[in-house]
């Protein structure tokens, strides 16, 4: 059996043999960038991380928030769609009665352990009520403690708005009806 | 007053004087600068920006600080002799090293002579040869702290440095003899001397245009005898980590460290006296009527100026040309650079005795 074998070759030539000229071209490339670089134009495409940020598309998955509703209450019904679709098992949601017949249902705690979550945003997918997003544009979560990474349910819906259309500050909300100061509420957390 | 006068008329004094000019203010300062600017330059090359996060407040000084904060850092480190080392080798290692790269300082003249008064700290008989003899001393850094750290890669590092830099300095002694045919002498000041004359009143007569092949050779066996790129596979990154000097850590690692830089900034000096002109301001001579002290200023700023330049060009060099293999670097020795020294020895002394 015959095969058929390519030979490169590999004799140098004279300008190869010098060194010189090869050097010679190299230099050019080099002293091209340092001289653009130094003098006129940068070629630099260093972002400098905590100054600037890298420009992030508007489907990027970053920090959980709650949405709200017109008048001030969070969306979410506690319907449990996120927590039963999360593959990472970090959503914990406990429903609680609300005594507005609208609402029917709303969470007394709402926990996102984010040292578990996997940024999948199937959540967000899930949502029937649009309640939960990630539109917040946070890339950088970074904390000293684990506690710090258990973001609840308050945190959730305070902590990042993107926009001032969603903005609310506690003044903002509408007073809750009488008898909702009396309920009672598992973790000492006053309802919406 | 009197009295401090004729103190810093004593020889001793002058010599003392001169060391700690030439030392702590251009060897040491220009050196350390060197390690930022390495760092400064590879990224201005590689399109990157290179270091500028080390802060006192919120004054960044455009990453000047960071020499500051490697010193502190590598004075502050923890100061590791490995296990089964040899101590005493192991420790004066980096001397060998630091001292060669700054005593070759000793020799190069800074400014032209005010009469009796010389820029230079020895204006020895011998010249350059004294710096042959230095170079050779070099060897016993990477020597020594090779074989005492027990450690393979060490050992790797520090038997390829002393082949390699054994064998480059005898391309270093060759490639410098037309040139001490040319002027005449192996003393710098001679040397330094002749270069001051103009070829028509119009060429200076540099030593890169008398010996542009023993320019050429001369330069690349100084970068190989500072073990830089592309000759560096005694420190070889990819492969043996650090070389000989992989064991060392904090101030000893760093004075190995500052030491290279000081090679540096030695060869761009040495090549600037031999090949440039030294401290000869080209064209001067048109002008008899010039103060002292201009033209001794003029001299120092044209000599650090041409050294500066040449230690850009070293590392422009490095971060241009790929790393030879070990035996490529010593076939480029001893099969093309020997025989090449040895022509332009023969042809410059052929060339000398059909002028004469």
């Amino acid at each position: 059996m015959k095969f058929k074998v390519k030979k490169v070759d590999r004799s140098e030539g004279l300008k190869e043999a010098l060194y010189i000229p090869g050097i010679a071209v190299g230099l050019k490339h080099t002293m091209r960038h340092f001289f653009r670089n130094i003098i006129g134009k940068k070629d630099v495409v260093t972002i400098q991380y905590p100054e600037e940020e890298r420009p992030i598309s508007q489907r990027w998955r970053g920090r959980h928030r709650l949405t709200r509703r017109d008048d001030g209450f969070l969306k979410c019904v506690a319907c449990y769609m996120c927590e039963t679709v999360c593959p990472a098992k970090c959503i914990h949601i406990e429903a609680g009665e609300h005594p507005d017949f609208s609402v029917e249902k709303y969470p007394v705690s709402f926990d996102i352990d984010e040292l578990r979550c996997v940024f999948c945003g199937l959540c967000v997918e899930a949502c029937p009520k649009q309640a939960i997003r990630m539109d917040t544009g946070v890339i950088g979560m970074a904390y000293h403690s684990r506690e710090s990474f258990n973001f609840t349910r308050d945190l959730l819906r305070d902590a990042y708005t993107p926009n001032e259309k969603t903005k609310y500050t506690d003044a903002d909300l509408p007073k809750p009806p009488d008898q909702q100061s009396a309920l009672p509420n598992s973790r000492g957390i006053p309802a919406l | 007053m009197q009295l401090v006068l004729e103190f810093l008329a004593l020889p001793f004094v002058q010599d003392v004087l001169k060391i700690l000019f030439i030392l702590l203010l251009f060897a040491m300062p220009l050196g350390t600068f060197m390690t930022l600017m390495e760092r400064k330059w590879s990224a201005a090359v590689q399109d990157r920006i290179g270091p500028n996060r080390a802060n006192i407040g919120s004054y960044r000084g455009r990453g000047l600080l960071h020499i500051a904060a490697d010193a502190l850092k590598s004075i502050f480190k923890e100061d590791l002799i490995p296990k089964g080392a040899d101590k005493f080798l192991y420790t004066i290692a980096p001397f060998f090293s630091f001292m060669s790269a700054v005593a070759v300082f000793a020799i190069i003249p800074i400014a032209g002579p005010i009469g009796d008064f010389k820029f230079q700290v020895t204006d020895v008989q011998p010249g350059l040869l004294f710096i042959f003899a230095i170079t050779s001393l070099g060897v016993y850094g990477a020597v020594l702290a090779g074989a005492s750290s027990n450690s393979k890669f060490a050992l790797f590092g520090g038997t390829r440095a002393s082949a390699q830099m054994i064998s480059y300095e005898v391309f270093l002694g060759l490639s410098l003899m037309g040139l001490f045919m040319v002027y005449g002498s192996t003393q710098v000041s001679i040397i330094v001397e002749g270069q001051g004359e103009h070829w028509f009143g119009l060429i200076p007569k540099w030593g890169v245009f008398t010996q542009p092949l023993g320019f050429v050779v001369f330069f690349t066996a100084l970068i190989a005898e500072t073990k830089r790129a592309p000759f560096d596979a005694p420190e070889g990154e990819s492969e043996i980590v650090a070389g000989y000097f992989v064991e060392y850590s904090g101030m000893r690692w760093s004075s190995f460290m500052l030491a290279e830089y000081i090679a540096i900034v030695g060869v761009a000096a040495l090549i600037t006296t031999l090949f440039f002109g030294g401290y000869q301001v080209p064209w001067l001579y048109h002008w008899e009527s010039a103060p002292q002290w201009l033209v001794t200023l003029l001299q120092f700023s044209k000599f650090t100026s041409f050294t500066l330049i040449l230690c850009w060009f070293q590392i422009q060099i490095r971060w241009t040309v790929p790393k030879f293999r070990f035996d490529q670097t010593m076939a480029l020795g001893w099969k093309k650079l020997l025989p090449v020294a040895l022509l332009n020895t023969v042809v410059t002394a052929i060339i000398i005795v059909a002028l004469a």
